[in-house]
């Protein structure tokens, strides 16, 4: 009888929990951080790098949009995974992406609507962000639920981690400040323009030390952006130079 | 002559990629040589001046509170925009499969990419951002697409040059490639003319 039993309970033991989270499930989270980065190794999304970041805190929203996005339709590819025919999986895929993005638009709408009007058509434009769709085919469709809605949330922190540095670099050059615009106030930095302060009044004897720095007008067009991924990219390379072009 | 100006405007002065930065996952991943870039080059002007003006019907006819149905179904915008583009671009590909062989085997797979190319979806979001009329729809659309041809052509061409250079490793083809669409972006602005609050 007590054998019986242990032969029953030993396929059952090679049986994965539902919700594992061990050193491969960990690597999938940290790996698009440095080595499988989605901007700078996989060259995905790179639109919204560029035209959201002159300020941290839309690019804070942002990140948090394309995560959710990504990590949910990541999910729900998964399971649907053995019902889409290959012929249509490419408008399927989309429609998943479509609805979740309209469901961030519209909540941002209503949340926060200043920073709407920021991001404007880039919101929309998470829907071509090659992040998710490429994240889709080349995961999603082969790989369990769990697993998916995992990477999902790894390449969407991997996208933001790049966003926001690029963000606090053109900000503080572009205009003296930090988080601009968000609700947990403006941080400022000696020599910010006056027209950022919040707190002129309290602050008259130290005058002098405000309104000096010039802003830096090269950070606030977007070709900026481009030179700091650049530069961001031949830091990583030179440190991490397995990823270095050989062509 | 007022759709001659909007071509030039958004060919050259509001270049999709050089100016908004759109369409930049595939400009940089096929640009790698002169031949497949004009590929796809034609390939965005094509989808780019069908699915524009379709999308400026969909939004005027049907989904505005003054269209057809009489409802106000602008929320229905991104997955209908998404659904049109998707399905131009594999009636394209089969057209093109039908009629003249050699171009699609010279596109082949860069065709069934342009459905991500967010210059597609993003023009024709520009288009009703900006209130346009059917027949300047239909000029920025292949305007806009004559001019991210250019760009991708421009690039390839210097990414091929950019072989012979004693580049940094790191610094080795991507990294390149995007400090080279910088600098064109910058002189792209010069065509802006001096414009104040862009420096502001």
């Amino acid at each position: 009888m007590a054998e019986t039993i242990n032969k029953e309970k030993a396929p059952l033991k090679e049986k994965k929990p539902l919700f594992e989270f061990g050193k491969k499930e960990r690597k999938l989270i940290t790996d698009p951080l440095n080595d499988d980065n989605p901007i700078t190794v996989q060259v995905l999304g790179i639109c919204s790098a560029l035209a959201v970041t002159t300020l941290v805190y839309p690019s804070f929203v942002m990140t948090i949009a394309v995560i959710f996005v990504c990590a949910f339709s990541n999910l729900f590819t998964s399971l649907l995974r053995s019902y889409i025919p290959k012929a249509v999986r490419m408008i399927v895929q989309l429609v998943i992406i479509a609805t979740l993005v309209t469901i961030v638009e519209l909540t941002l709408k209503a949340v926060n609507y200043t920073v709407y009007k920021q991001l404007s058509v880039f919101i929309g434009l998470i829907i071509t962000n090659c992040i998710v769709m490429g994240r889709l085919e080349a995961f999603a469709m082969a790989n369990k639920p769990w697993r998916s809605f995992l990477d999902g949330i790894g390449n969407g922190l991997g996208y933001g981690a790049i966003l926001l540095l690029v963000g606090i670099v053109r900000e503080i050059f572009g205009k003296g400040t930090l988080f601009a615009g968000s609700p947990f106030g403006t941080l400022k930095f000696i020599g910010a323009s006056p027209d950022y302060l919040i707190n002129t009044a309290a602050t008259s004897g130290f005058d002098s030390w405000f309104g000096w720095y010039q802003n830096n007008g090269l950070m606030v067009i977007s070709a900026s952006a481009m030179f700091i991924i650049a530069v961001l990219i031949w830091a990583q390379r030179a440190w991490n130079t397995k990823l270095i072009d050989v062509s | 002559m007022e759709y001659i100006n909007i071509f030039i405007k958004s060919a050259f002065i509001e270049n999709l990629v050089l100016s908004y930065f759109l369409g930049m996952c595939s400009y940089l991943a096929v640009s790698k040589s002169v031949k497949t870039a004009f590929g796809l080059g034609l390939a965005v002007i094509f989808v780019l001046g069908i699915t524009v003006p379709i999308n400026w019907l969909i939004t005027t006819y049907i989904l505005s509170p003054d269209g057809i149905l009489g409802m106000d179904l602008t929320f229905l915008r991104l997955i209908l925009f998404i659904a049109v583009i998707a399905s131009m671009v594999q009636l394209v590909e089969m057209v093109i499969e039908k009629f003249s062989p050699g171009l699609y085997s010279a596109l082949g797979i860069f065709l069934p990419l342009i459905t991500v190319n967010c210059a597609i979806l993003g023009g024709s979001l520009f288009v009703v951002t900006r209130e346009y009329n059917f027949g300047e729809s239909v000029a920025f659309g292949l305007g806009g697409g004559f001019g991210w041809f250019l760009a991708i052509i421009a690039i390839a061409a210097i990414r091929e040059k950019m072989s012979y250079s004693n580049v940094p490793a790191p610094m080795r083809g991507l990294g390149m490639a995007f400090l080279l669409t910088g600098l064109m972006g910058i002189a792209f602005l010069s065509l802006l003319g001096i414009d104040p609050n862009a420096f502001n």
